[in-house]
């Protein structure tokens, strides 16, 4: 597995014991529970799996089997501000790349990556359902469209804090 | 004072992120400031589909049509037409054939052709009100069904509509539940809907939920009835929050309603609806694979049969149903077989919805009668091509569909059609492409996508599609060979026989359908390495003319990696071997000296 060790706090731990009691410990609850425990923590490191793993008693390769499957799921965490640039058909013939692009030079990160300060995070993701606003980008859910390079400097700088 | 005044704000999520939500909030304290929140009311709504001019403000009852409407509006929209009557025209729709303003949508272009069956509320009511879903006969097929019908009955009227599974394969949705009430009577059953709309491209279940969350509740309801389920799971993708909120809000309502739960209308049938949620894979759409998603586990799919029906959620009979198959069946219970078989083609009966989008005018989310015409959706709805460049293909299908080319632009569009013209209906993304848009590269694009999102399980898909996709990008890097292109057809027949799920066996598809609509394009490409297109970069080629250089030396200045040379007031030259084909020395040239080929 890859991804930062962490240790576990009590206080942690028991979070993730409320979350999985809260769906009667059941594995057929297991994309459910990680949602929840995603939400929580902001990604899924190794050591909150294996917790996951022994509350609903089945073997920690499933869970990791589960998180490795579904690319909702990350054992890196993000930035503080998580951007996602829609490569969806609909803006990748907009010009999707060119803005993706633009982040790349303007963060100095590549996809999946995050700036050393931690503030950004880089992703690509495939359809967001706002067609009409190709090509769009995300930044922690909300939405910028009809983009285009020039853009991004300007959509960054409202995040300088 | 009764409301005599509905301003209806589109709240789906294009809208929202164009400031809709802060448009409303102007509205409603511009209501308060004149003292009208009696004669006035603010209704956010779900998609209306003209998401292109969004965010759209319409006012009943004169159906005025306001377009790409900024909060700073709201102040204008209430004085003048709420208060004096008079439509705010700079905020109206311009048609732009006539350059004249179109006040009223029904005579807008992008509606004229429209039938709304499946989208019938969205854009009429507010979705999180269960009673304006109730005041446009929301419910009230599920009474019909419930207190005047028999199973069979419902099924047979199904079957008689002639309505077909509008997730893609186009199955007949009253066989479908047919064969599940018959599958092991008596024990425990499940209704499900497909909302994990994973095509990129694609809104059009997504608006639905967000627009009107009810029909499909009403809809599972009456297939729980049918084939003895009483328990019904949405599984939706974990990217659609806000249609996921609408969702619980409208269970919620829809339980304290008793329209959901126990015992509804008396007749002692009980039913009820959870949600499930998708982690971002595409394969998930299928059916076997969102089963064992909902089960916790990878959504790895497995062979058929058995079929759901027989074997599927917990391994008990199952119905699963796309969102827009649910959303057409409380109005064929209530408007009858006969009136909804009327509509559509031979085989394919009713309407079908369809996201527009990629280089249209009208970007929007369209619902056309089956059998309407491409030239029909791209001309009179779309509006044309943008920019006014000539339109090269139409991709439908999503990464399992192809392109539709010229010649299929008077093609009746149906489920049947479609396949014969090498592609297929899909959950109904639909993207315009122009003559920038480079073929190789479109192909190339989708094969990225399916080898992103293949679960790995069978071999022609895992290896199959990776091996494709090298093969296309040694074309697009201008790399190919005539031995390539062969490699590709056979690699895609292959893969086609061989994969074990409808995503691995129509992911070539394609490839496929561009080599045989743009074979010379490809030709192109590996023979005279040029991408007519200009997409391709590493096919691009600068050049100088040296009649309009002026030796201004921007160009050289500017070249990151010192490919240009040349003196002052002397004609500069491009070294091919050192260009990375940046673009940068044609964005610095006044001259316009320097060029593409």
């Amino acid at each position: 597995m890859v991804g930062p060790k962490v240790k576990i706090t009590e206080a942690n731990y028991l979070k993730i014991k409320d979350i999985c009691a809260s769906f009667n410990n059941n594995p057929g609850e297991l994309i459910n529970i990680l949602h929840k425990t995603q939400g929580e923590f902001g990604y899924l490191p190794e050591e909150v799996q294996q917790v996951v793993a022994d509350c609903l008693g089945i073997p920690v390769g499933r869970v990791y089997g589960v998180v490795s499957f579904y690319s909702f799921f990350t054992m890196k965490p993000k930035g503080k501000y998580a951007i996602s640039v829609c490569l969806g058909t609909a803006c990748y013939v907009k010009g999707a790349e060119k803005i993706l692009d633009a982040l790349k030079s303007e963060l100095k990160i590549s996809e999946g990556g995050v700036t050393e300060d931690g503030k950004f995070s880089l992703d690509v993701l495939r359809c967001v359902g706002a067609c009409g606003l190709a090509p769009v980008m995300t930044i922690n859910g909300k939405t910028y469209g009809r983009l285009v390079p020039e853009h991004v400097k300007e959509i960054l700088a409202e995040y300088a804090d | 004072m009764a409301v005599k005044m509905h301003i209806l704000v589109c709240g789906g999520t294009g809208c929202s992120a164009s400031q809709s939500h802060e448009i409303v909030a102007e509205l409603n304290k511009e209501l308060v400031a004149h003292d009208l929140t009696d004669f006035a009311k603010v209704v956010v709504t779900g998609c209306f589909g003209f998401c292109e001019r969004g965010p759209i403000v319409k006012i009943i009852p004169d159906n005025t049509f306001y377009t790409r409407v900024k909060p700073s509006d709201a102040k204008e929209i209430i004085e003048e037409h709420i208060i004096k009557g008079r439509k705010v025209q700079r905020l109206l729709y311009v048609a732009p054939d006539t350059n004249q303003s179109v006040p009223d949508s029904k005579h807008m272009e992008f509606y004229k052709k429209q039938l709304r069956i499946a989208l019938r509320n969205c854009g009429f009511i507010d979705p999180e009100n269960i009673e304006e879903s109730i005041a446009r006969d929301g419910y009230s097929a599920l009474g019909k069904c419930l207190t005047e019908m028999t199973p069979e009955q419902v099924i047979a009227e199904i079957k008689k509509s002639g309505l077909r599974g509008r997730g893609g394969a186009g199955f007949p949705t009253g066989l479908k539940w047919e064969i599940a009430s018959k599958s092991r009577p008596g024990e425990q059953k499940y209704v499900v809907c497909n909302a994990d709309e994973g095509d990129p491209g694609a809104f059009m279940d997504r608006s639905l939920l967000e627009g009107d969350p009810h029909s499909i509740l009403e809809a599972m309801a009456i297939c729980g009835y049918c084939i003895g389920a009483d328990k019904g799971l949405i599984y939706i993708r974990a990217e659609y929050p806000l249609a996921i909120h609408r969702l619980q809000v409208a269970i919620q309502q829809a339980e304290e309603y008793g329209l959901l739960g126990k015992d509804i209308f008396g007749t002692g049938f009980n039913f009820e609806i959870e949600l499930r949620y998708g982690a971002g894979a595409f394969v998930c759409g299928e059916e076997t694979a969102l089963i064992h998603s909902m089960e916790g586990k990878r959504g790895e799919p497995t062979f058929k049969p058995p079929f759901p029906a027989q074997s599927g959620y917990l391994g008990k009979p199952t119905n699963v149903n796309n969102v827009e198959t649910y959303a057409n069946i409380p109005v064929i219970i209530n408007k009858g077989a006969d009136w909804f078989a009327s509509i559509g083609t031979e085989k394919s009966k009713g309407t079908k919805v369809f996201a527009l989008a990629g280089k249209i005018n009208n970007v929007g989310l369209i619902e056309v009668p089956m059998g309407i015409t491409l030239r029909e959706i791209i001309y009179e709805i779309g509006g044309g091509i943008k920019g006014g460049k000539k339109f090269k293909a139409v991709q439908t299908g999503g990464p399992s569909g192809g392109c539709l080319t010229e010649k299929h632009l008077d093609t009746p569009i149906d489920y049947d059609s479609l396949v014969a013209a090498g592609s297929m209906m899909g959950s109904g993304g639909m993207i315009v492409m122009d003559e920038d848009d480079c073929m190789v590269a479109i192909a190339k694009f989708y094969l990225g996508f399916t080898v992103d999102e293949s679960c790995g399980k069978c071999t022609p898909c895992r290896v199959g599609n990776r091996r494709l996709l090298e093969i296309l990008t040694k074309i697009t890097d201008g790399k190919g060979t005539m031995e390539d292109l062969e490699q590709l057809k056979n690699l895609s027949a292959v893969i086609k026989d061989t994969a074990l799920c409808g995503l691995g066996q129509t992911s070539p598809n394609p490839v496929l359908s561009t080599i045989n609509n743009f074979w010379d394009e490809y030709v192109e490409h590996v023979v005279d390495k040029k991408c007519r297109a200009g997409q391709c970069k590493a096919l691009k080629k600068y050049v100088i003319d040296p009649a309009k250089c002026k030796g201004c030396t921007a160009c050289a200045r500017a070249c990151p990696v010192s490919a240009i040379s040349g003196t002052v007031k002397n004609p500069h030259v491009i070294n091919q071997l050192d260009c990375i084909k940046c673009g940068t020395c044609i964005e610095k040239c006044k001259f316009g000296a320097i060029s593409i080929q």
